[in-house]
C-alpha cells in the first residue's frame, strides 16, 4: 500500500506496521528512498574522486609510487601504473561522476526528497516504481563496481565509449568483459532513471496540493520537473546506442563498425559508422549536462533566495530560462562532433544553437547576482556553496563560448582546455549544488539534526580555493596543446615544461580530496550526533518545513497544508514598511494572504 | 622523496583544517542554542570578508596563471588560416575576461557588502522587466557577432576544394602510429581499402595494386610539406577512431574507420623559420634546461644501477623544435605516444626529399 495524495487514506499510515526491511531497505517512502540515493551516490562519489586523485598523481609524478603499488596491485607492476589502467581510471571516474553521482546522487536524492514535500503530497505518484527505480540504480552501481575486479580490467575507452575502441576486444583489454559489464550496468541505470523521471513528472503534474499552481512552484520543483522531462526524452536514445553496441560486440552486426583491420586480420564488419554512435551518444550526452546542472541550479535558486532573505529575482525569467535551456539542450549535441568528420554545414547549425544556449544561462547568472543585491545574506554553508556555484558556473560557462564556436573548437577540441571547461561548469558547479542541498536539507532528511556549520565552512573554503587551483591553470595546459587522456606527457619534449603545472594541479586536487573527508566526517557524525535544530531552521517559506521532523509515511499529520502564495515572500512589507507578518521576515506558502496585502503578480 | 613531500603537505593541511575549525568555533562562543547550526552575525561577518578575499584570490590566480603560464601557449600559427583563428580566439578571450572580471566582482562584492546582520531589512525586489531585457539583449548582440564571425571563418576553413592545385596527402592512422601517403607524380591517391592490406608483401595501407594511380604513390613515416602550397589531407583509420591533431597549424580532424575525412590548410612558415621564432627559441632553451637537469638525475641513478648490474636508463637528447602530429582521440594503450614529425620546407628541399623516396610500385616489386 503506497501513500498517495488522497487525504482519506492517510489514517492508515499510522496503523500499518513497518518492519526493518520495509522501513529501511525496500522502503516505498520517498524520504527514505532519497536518503538511499544520497548515500549510494556519496559512496560512488568517493570512489570516483579517489580514482581522479590516482590518475592526477600519475600525471604529476609519473613512474614508481608506493601508493599505486598498494592500491592498484597487479595493475601497477613494480609500482608503475599500467597505461591501460590509467585509461580505465579515467573512464570509470567519468562514468561514475556523471551518471552515478551527479545524475542519480543529485537529482535522485533531491527530486525524491523535495517533490512530494514541496508540492504538498504524501508521497510520489507510485511508491513502488520509486522503490524499483532506486534498487535498479543500486544494482547498476554494484555491477559497475564489480567491473573493477574483472581480470582484463574495467571499461577503458573513455566515458563516451566510442566504438570501434569499445567494440573490439583486440583494440584494448578493457573492451572485453569490463565493457560488457559497463553496458549492462548502464542499461539498468537508464531504466532506473526513466522510472524515476516518469514518476517525478506524474507527481508534479497531478499531486500538487490545493493552491499550488504551476506558477507558485518553487524553482527547485521546476528544475526537477524539467530535468525529468529531458531525461525521458534523451535517455532512451542512449539505451538504443548501448543496445546497438551490444549487438555489434556480441552478435556480429555492423551498426557502428566498418572496414577494420586489426592485429593482422580484416574483420567482417561492413557499412556501419562510428559517427552514428557519436550522434546517438551525444543526443543523450549533451542534455545530460543539463540533467546534471538544472537540479543544482534549482537548489541554488531556493537556497539563495532563502538565505538572502529576498525573493529570487525574476521568477518568470528563471522558469523561462529553465525551459529554454531544456529545449536548446536537445539540439546542441553536435558541438561535441565538429571535427568528427560530419558535414561542416551541420557544424554551423550546431554552433548557432550552442551559442544561443548561452543566453538563458547568462540570464540565470545575472538573476542570481541580483538576488544577492541588497539582501540580508545569511552565509550558511549551503549559501556559500550556492554562491560558489554561480562563480564556477560563470567561469566555466564563459569558456563554452570558445568551445561552442566550431572554428575555435578545432584547436582546443579534446585538449585539457575542454577538461577544465566542463569540470568547472558542470562537475564542480553540480557538486556545489549537491553540497548546498545536503547542508540545507540535512535537517529535513535526518529528523531535525543539523550539520556542523564550522566544518561546513572549512569544507567550503578549502574546496572553493582548490577547485580554482586545479582547473584554472588547466586551461593553459590545454592551450599549450596537450591532449586529454594521455597516460604521460613525456613522449613529447614540447610538453616537458608543463610538469610543474601538473604538480601544482595535483597538489590542489589532493588537498581538495582531503577536504571532502571533512564533509564525510561531518555528514556521518551529524546523522548520529548532530544537534537538533528547530522545525524551520532556515526560516524558509516552502512547505517541507511545515512537515514534522520525525519521518512517517505520509509526511503530514492531519490535513495536507494548502498553498496561498508563491514560495518567495521573503522580507515582503506592507505599505507602512512593516513586514507582512510583524516581526517575521518571511511568509510561508501555507499562510493565507493577509488583509491589505497584494499577491505578487509574478 | 616526492611521496614524503606529499605526505608532509597533507599533514600540514590537516593541521590547518583543524586550526580553522577552532578559529570558527572561537568566533561564535555565545550561540543561542535554538539557532544551532545556523549562521550567526559573526559567521556572516567572517564569511563575508572571506568572500571578498575569495574575489581577490580569483583575480590573483588569474594574474598568476597569465604571468607564469602564458609562455606555454602555442607559438604563432604556422598556417594561412591560423592568424584568423588566433585573432578570433583573442577577441573571444577579451570578451570573456571582461565579463568574468565584472560578474565575479559583483557576485562576491555583493556577498561581502550585504552580509547578514540581525535586524537588517532586505529589499523586496522580485522583478524588473527592463533589467531582464537588458541582460538578455546584451548577450544576444555579442553572441550574434561571435556566431557570425565564427561561422564565416569556419565555412572558409572547412571549404575543401581543389582550387589552387593543392597537394594531396593521405594521413593514415592505426594503433599506434601514423603513415602519410602522397599521390606521387600525378598527385592522385590510388584506390585503397583495408581488405587489400597484405602484410607479407608490405602493402600495409591496402592499396589497390591494379590501380595505375596507386603505383606512383609514396608512403612515408615523416610528413614533409612544401611551404606556401595548399595541402588537402585525406584521413583514414584502419582500426579505431583517431584524431589527427596538428596544433601548430590550428588543424584537427578525426580519422574514422570506414570513411575518409578531410582537412585543408596552407603551411606558411618553414620548420627552419619557426626554429628562429623568438618564442620558440625561448621554449627550446627552457626545455633543454629541464632535460639537462633530468640527465644529471639519470646519471646519478645509473651509477647505482650499474653497481647493481641492472640495465641503465637512457639519457634524454636535447630537443630541437619540430612541428608535430599527435593523436587526440583515445585509441588505446599507447595513445599517449602516437606521433609523427612534420617538416615544412622550401619547394626545393621538398623536391629533393621527394626524389629520394620510393614509389609504391618500387617497394612492391623491388626487382624491377
Amino acid at each position: 500500500m503506497s501513500a498517495t495524495g488522497h487525504e482519506d487514506n492517510h489514517d492508515e499510515h499510522h496503523h500499518h506496521k513497518e518492519t526493518f526491511v520495509t522501513k529501511y531497505i525496500f522502503s516505498q517512502d520517498h524520504k527514505m528512498i532519497a536518503k538511499q540515493y544520497l548515500i549510494t551516490g556519496l559512496i560512488m562519489g568517493f570512489v570516483g574522486i579517489a580514482m581522479s586523485l590516482l590518475f592526477r598523481m600519475q600525471l604529476a609524478w609519473p613512474g614508481e609510487s608506493p601508493v599505486f603499488e598498494a592500491l592498484l596491485g597487479d595493475w601497477a607492476p613494480g609500482g608503475v601504473m599500467d597505461a591501460d589502467m590509467y585509461l580505465a581510471l579515467v573512464t570509470i571516474h567519468g562514468t561514475i561522476m556523471v551518471f552515478f553521482v551527479l545524475t542519480a546522487g543529485l537529482s535522485g536524492t533531491f527530486s525524491n526528497l523535495l517533490i512530494p514535500l514541496q508540492i504538498g503530497a504524501r508521497d510520489m505518484a507510485s511508491g513502488f516504481l520509486n522503490m524499483l527505480s532506486y534498487w535498479m540504480f543500486f544494482t547498476s552501481s554494484v555491477i559497475m563496481m564489480l567491473s573493477l575486479f574483472v581480470e582484463a580490467g574495467p571499461a577503458a575507452a573513455g566515458w563516451t565509449i566510442y566504438p570501434p575502441l569499445s567494440a573490439l576486444e583486440m583494440a584494448q583489454p578493457g573492451s572485453g568483459l569490463g565493457m560488457t559489464l559497463w553496458l549492462v550496468s548502464m542499461a539498468i541505470f537508464i531504466a532506473s532513471s526513466l522510472l524515476g523521471s516518469l514518476n517525478y513528472i506524474v507527481t508534479v503534474l497531478n499531486l500538487r496540493t490545493k493552491g499550488m499552481s504551476m506558477t507558485r512552484l518553487p524553482l527547485t520543483i521546476w528544475a526537477f520537473f524539467v530535468t525529468a522531462i529531458i531525461g525521458v526524452i534523451s535517455f532512451p536514445v542512449l539505451l538504443s546506442a548501448a543496445l546497438l553496441l551490444i549487438m555489434d560486440r556480441s552478435f556480429g552486426t555492423s551498426f557502428f563498425l566498418s572496414d577494420i583491420f586489426i592485429q593482422g586480420e580484416v574483420l567482417h564488419y561492413q557499412g556501419g559508422s562510428p559517427v552514428l554512435y557519436e550522434h546517438l551518444f551525444w543526443f543523450l550526452g549533451h542534455p545530460e549536462v543539463y540533467i546534471v546542472l538544472l537540479p543544482a541550479l534549482g537548489i541554488t535558486s531556493e537556497v539563495m533566495s532563502t538565505n538572502a532573505r529576498k525573493p529570487i529575482f525574476g521568477y518568470r525569467a528563471m522558469v523561462a530560462s529553465i525551459l529554454a535551456i531544456a529545449f536548446l539542450s536537445t539540439i546542441v549535441w553536435g558541438h561535441h562532433m565538429f571535427i568528427s568528420g560530419m558535414n561542416p554545414f551541420l557544424g554551423s547549425v550546431f554552433t548557432f544553437t550552442t551559442l544561443l544556449i548561452a543566453i538563458p544561462s547568462a540570464v540565470k547568472a545575472f538573476n542570481y547576482i541580483t538576488t544577492l543585491w541588497k539582501g540580508n545574506l545569511q552565509l550558511n554553508p549551503a549559501m556559500l556553496f550556492s554562491i560558489g556555484l554561480v562563480s564556477t558556473f560563470i567561469t566555466g560557462g564563459l569558456t563554452g563560448i570558445i568551445l561552442g564556436d566550431s572554428t575555435l573548437d578545432i584547436n582546443v577540441h579534446d585538449t585539457y582546455f575542454v577538461v577544465a571547461h566542463f569540470h568547472l561548469v558542470m562537475g564542480i558547479s553540480a557538486l556545489y549544488g549537491l553540497f548546498a542541498g545536503v547542508y540545507h536539507w540535512f535537517p529535513k532528511m535526518f529528523q531535525g539534526r543539523m550539520m556542523n556549520k564550522n566544518l561546513g565552512y572549512v569544507h567550503f573554503w578549502i574546496t572553493a580555493i582548490c577547485a580554482y587551483g586545479v582547473f584554472f591553470p588547466m586551461h593553459f595546459v590545454g592551450m599549450a596543446g596537450v591532449p586529454r587522456r594521455y597516460y604521460e606527457n613525456t613522449a613529447f619534449p614540447m610538453f616537458d615544461e608543463l610538469t610543474d603545472v601538473n604538480v601544482l594541479i595535483t597538489i590542489f586536487a589532493l588537498i581538495a580530496g582531503a577536504a571532502q573527508l571533512v564533509f564525510l566526517y561531518n555528514f556521518i557524525s551529524s546523522i548520529f550526533y548532530g544537534k537538533r535544530g528547530v522545525l524551520n531552521p532556515w526560516k524558509s517559506n516552502t512547505l517541507e518545513w511545515t512537515a514534522p521532523q520525525e519521518h512517517f509515511h505520509g509526511n503530514w499529520h492531519g490535513e495536507i497544508p494548502h498553498v496561498h502564495r508563491w514560495a518567495y515572500d521573503y522580507s515582503k512589507t506592507r505599505e507602512d514598511g512593516e513586514y507582512v507578518i510583524p516581526g517575521q521576515d518571511f511568509v510561508p506558502q501555507n499562510i493565507p494572504l493577509q488583509d491589505d496585502e497584494e499577491e505578487m503578480n509574478h | 622523496m616526492t611521496v614524503l613531500l606529499t605526505l608532509t603537505v597533507l599533514v600540514l593541511v590537516g593541521i590547518a583544517i583543524w586550526q580553522m575549525t577552532k578559529i570558527f568555533e572561537l568566533s561564535q562562543l555565545k550561540t543561542d542554542s535554538s539557532e544551532v547550526g545556523v549562521a550567526s552575525d559573526s559567521d556572516n561577518k567572517y564569511n563575508g570578508y572571506l568572500l571578498f578575499g575569495f574575489l581577490i584570490f580569483i583575480y590573483a590566480i588569474t594574474i598568476f596563471s597569465f604571468y607564469k603560464y602564458t609562455k606555454f601557449l602555442l607559438p604563432e600559427a604556422a598556417s594561412a588560416h591560423g592568424a584568423e583563428y588566433d585573432y578570433l580566439m583573442l577577441i573571444s578571450f577579451i570578451i570573456i575576461f571582461i565579463v568574468q572580471t565584472i560578474t565575479q566582482a559583483l557576485l562576491h562584492y555583493f556577498g561581502y557588502k550585504y552580509r547578514g546582520e540581525k535586524g537588517k531589512k532586505a529589499l523586496f525586489y522580485a522583478d524588473n522587466d527592463r533589467l531582464e531585457f537588458i541582460w538578455t539583449i546584451i548577450p544576444v548582440v555579442v553572441l550574434a557577432g561571435l556566431i557570425l564571425w565564427g561561422l564565416y571563418t569556419w565555412t572558409n576553413i572547412m571549404d575543401i576544394n581543389d582550387d589552387d592545385d593543392p597537394l594531396i596527402v593521405e594521413l593514415y592512422a592505426q594503433q599506434f602510429n601514423w603513415t602519410a601517403r602522397y599521390g606521387g607524380e600525378d598527385n592522385v591517391l590510388g584506390e585503397s581499402n583495408v581488405r587489400m592490406i597484405d602484410i607479407d608483401r608490405a602493402n600495409v595501407l591496402g592499396l589497390d595494386e591494379s590501380d595505375p594511380n596507386a603505383s606512383d604513390d609514396i608512403i612515408v613515416k615523416e610528413l614533409h610539406l612544401p611551404v606556401g602550397r595548399k595541402v588537402n589531407f585525406k584521413m583514414r583509420s584502419q582500426d579505431v577512431l583517431h584524431s589527427a591533431y596538428m596544433p601548430h597549424f590550428r588543424a584537427q580532424m578525426n580519422c574514422v574507420p570506414g570513411m575518409t575525412t578531410q582537412f585543408s590548410f596552407t603551411p606558411i612558415t618553414t620548420t627552419a623559420e619557426m626554429r628562429r621564432n623568438a618564442d620558440v627559441m625561448e621554449k627550446v632553451k627552457r626545455t633543454n634546461k629541464i632535460r639537462a637537469a633530468k640527465n644529471i638525475e639519470i646519471d646519478q641513478d645509473n651509477i647505482a644501477l650499474a653497481a647493481a648490474g641492472e640495465p641503465l636508463k637512457e639519457k634524454l637528447d636535447p630537443w630541437e623544435f619540430d612541428y608535430i602530429l599527435l593523436c587526440n582521440k583515445i585509441c588505446g594503450k599507447s595513445h599517449y605516444n602516437m606521433q609523427m614529425k612534420i617538416i615544412v620546407e622550401t619547394q626545393e628541399e621538398y623536391d629533393a626529399w621527394m626524389a629520394q623516396q620510393q614509389t609504391f610500385d618500387a617497394t612492391m616489386n623491388p626487382a624491377q
